[in-house]
């Protein structure tokens, strides 16, 4: 039996240890704001917190996932009112959508060590999160915003 | 306030849908949206609205949201001529239903096709409204006035709130079209404004329901062995490892689809299992031996030169003026270059996905499709029941770009649901979403032109080579036809002598459209070509490319010399207005100012597509094979625009989308099989890769309005080879552009 705890809450799991957390998020939590995008870390479409740090769901076993602190796009926060999840709205960042839970919980892990991210931080924290509508400049301006940089 | 869509449902019928959206007391407006004819079986198209007692307006969304906004825009245009208040509007989402009219949301065509008639259903019950009003009030009608949700008559200062009045004017019948006053376009209150989308606050807060969200309770989980090879058949298959696997359930097979391909399920082998990652896990262990069959020759390097050759050789005329070959024989100047643009994926963020339950003869299904009419004609052939009997409930879909058109997925779903007794899920993994997508056909053009002493073009030759899209009807089709019209038989240069041509290739896997479609190549051959004879005239490319337009005039391609060309009167193709985004595209780009240096340079590239004329100038940094997009300027004309923050938003995404196309997308075959399975294979833009900014200039236009989602696209790669061009002298005649600057 593999304890874990998911938005602060206590969670546990008696299947395949094997089996990725998305799926367990998705099929047996219904927690469906984490997305499938590709299955091989490339898409980051699945990215959640393990213990505060971004991850890819997807590549994330059971077995690792075990004793550890899961946030999900659920539990970023209480009345979806994150200074991202703001600016998002400020900013109109979303086309379809899909990959935008990836994309701000990337984020939200990326501002906790870089608080104030430069272009090039940017880049290099969000570039493993395809967005295949083309949000890239309005996720961007949102971050700064989040932030409080200059855009 | 527009609830989220909740595909966490089961057991709806349609009457159980229509009892959810309206309820009892609700005034539901089927406003007639064409003129009725009195030939039997006549289609009548309309649209729904309600308002209900309490004052809420309920608008239904009958076409599918994919990231383009018609789930905001299209309610916001039945919105503004009922004067509804926005806040108090929820928007529905329709199933398929041929009584919506058309639903197949590709084409560009949703604002186009509907404005006209989503006024009129807004109009229609504001009038009905504005007539209630009038007979409690005792007055006459053309005193009220729809107000923001309210019914005014300003005489006597008194008012009425919708609300109040929907139960009289529900007994009145419906006036006729031309008794109903259509707003001045200077008393809009929502058309032409920035409203953000009703899916917003969802989609940030993880709330929103795409396909792969849906959930039916007792649900089983699919994952499907597909035929590797387009007409491959199955020899042999041993599951019993498969069976093996903890969690899967049953292994069923489906009958391989035969050609005519259309929107069928492909057919395979099942692994049915109690969740999405099992019925993966016992996928992997089938053991599987096909037939591969005639398709497995094919070689995606051989199949390009073949059709570079081909592209070489008279084709299929659809286009001429003049004579080419007489101009070409006085053995003046002439240039000619071939081009070539490669297969390509969807590749939307959301793979294809659906759950099905058949149940007592029926279906019902969630999904994410462009296209719910198809869903129900393509499941009720596949499962064997009448069109009726099937329920398609539309999803938020994440991305389509033309993919979720095709329903063959749903039909997969619906089928294994028959079999097995069950509600089943469907979720295709990356892999299988690009191994059988149906695919942007590879493209071969070939271009030719006699210059003249300034080098301006006096005979101009184009000839493409693709297979087709028929090739879903036909499998043994080889000609162009519809596609033809996207970016190549109008072509807008007034060459005294001009000819357009099109050449055969056989389709080897399932040929689909995707995000404007033809006219990604074809722009591709044409701008570039363009770019080659400026720069061979020495001249000013903007300068250049205006005169190649000529003076501006309204086109009528059926006087030069398009085959069976006919346009649409209400969108004539009007050079003016593709001058006019040339010059605003240059103009905000700095053309005129920014010299090129070595490694950094401007490109232009213009096109009309979806009826919308699109200018884009992109900026290029080139340092050791390396390319950087500091900036992308796009001029936008088209027509009247409903949410202008969408219309951006729709082109600075297909800025990014043309970086895909031209610096990275390529989709190859070898022994008959996709070679790319996923992202690293088959990579599109990143942040770091995509234009760092691109500015969207909207022209605006009283005119009709036009396309929005796809005509972004296919400027965008020629812009970019051309900047390239003109800051490393490096031509790029092939795409993917990828290594070729190493």
């Amino acid at each position: 039996m593999i304890q874990l705890t998911i938005n602060g809450k206590p969670a546990h799991f008696d299947g395949d240890p094997d089996m990725p957390l998305l799926w367990y998020l998705r099929d047996e939590l219904a927690l469906t704001g984490t997305k499938f995008g590709c299955g091989e870390g490339l898409c980051g479409a699945c990215t959640v917190h393990i213990n505060g740090a971004a991850a890819r769901s997807c590549l994330t076993p059971m077995r690792v996932a075990a004793g550890k602190r899961i946030t999900t796009i659920e539990g970023l926060s209480a009345a979806g009112d994150h200074p991202l999840q703001k600016a998002w709205e400020a900013c109109n960042v979303p086309q379809c959508g899909y990959c935008q839970s990836g994309q701000i919980m990337q984020a939200a892990a990326m501002l906790k060590s870089k608080p104030h991210p430069t272009d090039h931080d940017i880049d290099s924290n969000m570039q493993g999160n395809i967005c295949r509508c083309g949000t890239y400049q309005r996720i961007r301006q949102a971050i700064k915003m989040a932030a409080g940089v200059e855009a | 306030m527009t609830p989220a869509i909740s595909p966490v449902v089961s057991n709806v019928s349609r009457r159980g849908f229509l009892g959810q959206i309206f309820s009892a007391g609700a005034l539901v407006i089927a406003a007639p949206l064409v003129p009725k004819t009195k030939a039997a079986g006549t289609w009548q198209p309309s649209v729904y609205l309600g308002i209900e007692p309490d004052g809420t307006v309920k608008i239904v969304a009958h076409r599918s949201e994919m990231g383009t906004g018609c789930r905001t825009g299209l309610p916001m245009i039945v919105a503004d001529e009922l004067e509804a208040d926005w806040a108090r509007v929820q928007v529905i989402q329709a199933l398929g239903d041929a009584k919506y009219g058309d639903q197949n949301t590709d084409g560009s065509c949703s604002v186009r096709n509907f404005y006209d008639k989503l006024r009129l259903a807004g109009a229609t019950a504001r009038t009905m409204l504005e007539n209630a009003a009038a007979s409690k009030w005792g007055v006459p009608a053309e005193e009220c006035h729809g107000q923001n949700h309210f019914v005014v008559h300003a005489k006597t200062n008194r008012k009425l709130a919708y609300g109040e009045l929907a139960a009289l004017a529900a007994t009145a019948k419906a006036p006729d079209a031309s008794a109903i006053r259509l707003k001045n376009p200077d008393q809009f209150r929502y058309i032409g404004k920035d409203i953000p989308i009703v899916d917003l606050k969802p989609i940030v807060t993880g709330k929103a329901a795409f396909g792969i969200d849906a959930r039916m309770p007792g649900m089983v989980y699919a994952a499907i062995e597909r035929p590797p090879v387009m007409g491959a058949t199955l020899k042999t298959c041993d599951d019993a490892d498969a069976k093996q696997v903890k969690g899967v359930q049953q292994i069923v097979t489906l009958d391989l689809a035969k050609p005519p391909y259309g929107f069928k399920p492909l057919g395979g082998a099942a692994v049915i299992a109690n969740n999405s990652w099992t019925a993966l896990q016992g996928r992997k262990k089938l053991k599987v031996e096909w037939d591969l069959g005639e398709h497995a020759a094919y070689d995606s390097a051989a199949y390009k030169q073949a059709m570079l050759d081909t592209a070489r050789q008279p084709g299929r005329v659809a286009r001429e003026t003049g004579n080419v070959d007489t101009e070409f024989a006085k053995g003046g100047k002439t240039m000619e270059a071939s081009y070539y643009t490669p297969m390509l994926a969807h590749a939307a963020m959301e793979p294809l996905a659906a759950v099905a339950e058949f149940k007592d003869g029926k279906v019902v299904t969630w999904t994410c499709t462009q296209n719910p009419q198809a869903v129900q004609d393509t499941v009720a052939r596949a499962v064997g029941i009448k069109k009726e009997d099937v329920t398609c409930h539309v999803t938020l879909l994440g991305g389509g770009f033309g993919r979720k058109s095709k329903p063959d997925y749903v039909a997969e779903a619906a089928l294994l649901s028959k079999q097995v007794g069950k509600p089943v899920k469907i979720v295709w993994s990356r892999e299988d979403d690009i191994h059988f997508d149906y695919f942007h056909s590879p493209a071969a053009l070939y271009m030719k032109a006699a210059v003249d002493d300034k080098g301006h073009p006096t005979a101009w030759l184009q000839r493409s080579v693709f297979p087709p899209i028929a090739m879903q009807g036909n499998p043994n089709e080889q000609y162009g036809g519809f596609q033809l019209s996207m970016g190549w038989t109008d072509i807008p240069y007034p060459i005294p002598n001009l000819r357009v041509e099109n050449g055969p290739a056989k389709a080897h896997v399932r040929i689909g459209w995707l995000r404007s479609v033809s006219n990604i190549y074809h722009a591709f051959g044409v701008q570039t070509f363009t770019d080659e004879l400026e720069v061979a005239a020495g001249r000013d490319r903007v300068e250049y490319l205006l005169k190649l337009i000529g003076e501006p005039r309204v086109i009528d391609f059926s006087k030069e010399g398009m085959k069976g060309g006919r346009g649409d009167p209400k969108y004539p193709f009007d050079t003016a207005r593709l001058r006019n985004v040339i010059e605003i595209a240059a103009q905000n780009s700095g053309w005129a100012n920014k010299k090129a240096a070595p490694g950094r340079a401007l490109g232009i590239a213009a096109h009309r597509s979806f009826l919308t004329y699109v200018a884009a100038v992109a900026e290029v940094e080139v340092h050791g094979g390396e390319i950087r997009i500091p900036r992308v300027d796009i001029a936008v004309d088209a027509g009247r625009v409903i949410n202008p923050d969408r219309v951006k938003s729709q082109f600075e995404g297909a800025a990014v989308f043309g970086t895909s196309v031209a610096l990275m997308g390529e989709i190859t075959a070898k022994g008959g099989r996709i070679q790319q399975s996923n992202f690293d294979g088959y990579p599109v833009a990143r942040m770091n890769e995509a234009p760092f900014e691109t500015h969207v200039h909207i022209v605006t236009n009283d005119a009709a309005p036009a396309g929005v989602g796809e005509p972004g696209v296919p400027p965008i790669a020629p812009a970019i080879c051309n900047a390239i061009f003109a800051a490393t002298g490096k031509r790029i005649r092939e795409l993917p552009i990828k290594g070729q600057l190493s």
